[in-house]
């Protein structure tokens, strides 16, 4: 087994095997995340961070990763403080990043920003997230988790829930379940149903989905809720937001009886009422915690083979 | 009992008759073309009959051969259009339009928050999905942009 990409842009373009290896290699990693032990895998590799957006988990996971590593980590978490508020374009920035450090880790409000980057400098790109597009790492993680509770990907049946149109954490995930041969119930008002774009793509990799706005249609059927959040930023319109915000509150009640973990990329506001937390629905922390590995594993891969 | 007049096309000196357009999609191409223009003689049929494609379109321009470019645009909608090239009432070059796998800096992408979209120094790259009727992807933001877009461009 082995790790094809130089770059990790879309979920689309891992295969199978390449989803493998960084779930294999995410395994090995696990005690060392926990600092149980110790690595120096990395010692003396810089990772360049890039963040044009917000980011906690994302940006700290990855920081961590590298750190437990061995290695170091420079860059911007906001662009207050760097070039950037004095109109200096993507590409000069991503390029003389790209001079100092040994791979990048970017995440930008534009789809397509880190495709963008990856044509133009030398060293390996990680997307960490592209406005509405996609993202990747969250998509592994993901993954993990679920293989790591159920032992396997192939025949569950996933219920992605609230903003598909926008939340491009579904957008990667639903492709990689496709791939790995799961079912999918897609969930969310019909102003947030999954973009046609991905629907295409689902089509062509022949996987078993269906829509609906009705969460109580798939309670009794499903292995793991993804809920996600309605994401106010990306909402042209904050009426359109306002009328949609809180269409699914996953509560204990709700849950009560029912054979599923809950998961969610977080943050949340209030589709997951805090009374799940710690139940044995509540697998969103797991899934946060399962962010380092998979990103310990995939910067191996990366700087390894490049 | 009087025969009617019927109007025939001349033949043309010198200039370009796109042969074999998509039905109804020649005045996608003028525009193009960026005609009518000035002094420009035109002339355009439309919905003829055709024993390759049931019904096509043909468009005759004076005095006019066409950049690479626009031959890739017309490609876009009228996949299965020919050029010929006349000089002196020849046809000195006959040839097909070829949509290619990848269409590079000529149609813009409808996503307002794709990175192409910006002030970046960057182009609009496609790949051509699906060729009749045509259905290109953005390399970059992955947006699907079909026919009808893709003509609103033009």
């Amino acid at each position: 087994m082995s790790f094809s990409l130089k770059n990790v842009i879309s979920i689309k373009d891992f295969s199978k095997e390449d989803i493998n290896f960084i779930l294999k290699q995410a395994q090995h990693m696990e005690p060392v995340a926990r600092s149980q032990e110790m690595s120096q895998g990395m010692v003396g590799k810089i990772l360049g961070m890039m963040f044009y957006e917000p980011s906690t988990r994302t940006r700290l996971s990855f920081e961590t990763s590298m750190k437990r590593l061995g290695g170091g980590v420079i860059g911007f978490a906001e662009t207050g403080a760097s070039s950037v508020t004095k109109g200096e374009n993507l590409a000069d920035t991503a390029r003389m990043i790209s001079k100092y450090a040994d791979a990048l880790v970017i995440r930008h409000n534009l789809e397509g920003a880190a495709r963008y980057v990856s044509d133009i400098v030398d060293v390996p790109v990680i997307n960490a997230g592209d406005g509405s597009g996609q993202h990747p790492t969250q998509t592994l993680l993901d993954i993990y988790t679920m293989k790591r509770i159920f032992g396997k990907i192939k025949g569950l049946n996933v219920a992605l829930i609230g903003d598909l149109k926008y939340g491009r954490t579904v957008h990667s995930l639903s492709y990689a379940l496709g791939m790995f041969g799961a079912k999918m119930s897609f969930v969310s008002p019909p102003e947030l149903r999954m973009p046609q774009e991905t629907l295409h793509d689902l089509k062509e990799e022949k996987a078993v989905t269906q829509e609906t706005d009705d969460i109580h249609q798939v309670l009794d059927e499903v292995d793991v809720l993804y809920v996600t959040r309605i994401q106010k930023e990306r909402f042209p319109d904050p009426e359109e937001y306002s009328k949609i915000k809180g269409a699914y509150l996953i509560n204990a009640d709700l849950l009560k009886g029912k054979d599923l973990i809950v998961m969610h990329p977080l943050p949340r506001l209030d589709e997951i009422s805090t009374d799940v937390d710690n139940t044995s629905y509540d697998k969103y922390f797991d899934q946060a915690f399962n962010g380092v590995p998979v990103r310990m594993a995939l910067l191996d891969a990366l700087l390894k083979s490049f | 009992m009087k025969k009617p007049k019927e109007l025939k096309v001349k033949p043309i000196k010198n200039g370009t008759v796109i042969d074999h357009i998509t039905a109804n999609k020649s005045l996608s191409v003028l525009k193009i073309l960026g005609l009518p223009h000035d002094q420009s003689k035109v002339t355009i049929t439309m919905n003829v009959q055709s024993s390759h494609m049931g019904s096509k379109d043909i468009v005759k321009i004076e005095s006019r051969e066409l950049y690479s470019s626009e031959v890739d645009q017309i490609a876009l909608i009228a996949p299965k259009a020919t050029i010929n090239i006349i000089r002196d009432y020849e046809i000195v070059e006959k040839g097909k339009v070829q949509l290619l796998s990848e269409i590079k800096n000529l149609v813009d992408c409808p996503n307002p928050n794709c990175i192409t979209n910006t002030i970046e120094p960057i182009y609009g790259k496609f790949y051509v999905i699906k060729k009749e009727p045509v259905l290109l992807r953005c390399h970059y933001c992955d947006r699907l942009m079909e026919e009808e877009e893709i003509e609103s461009q033009f």
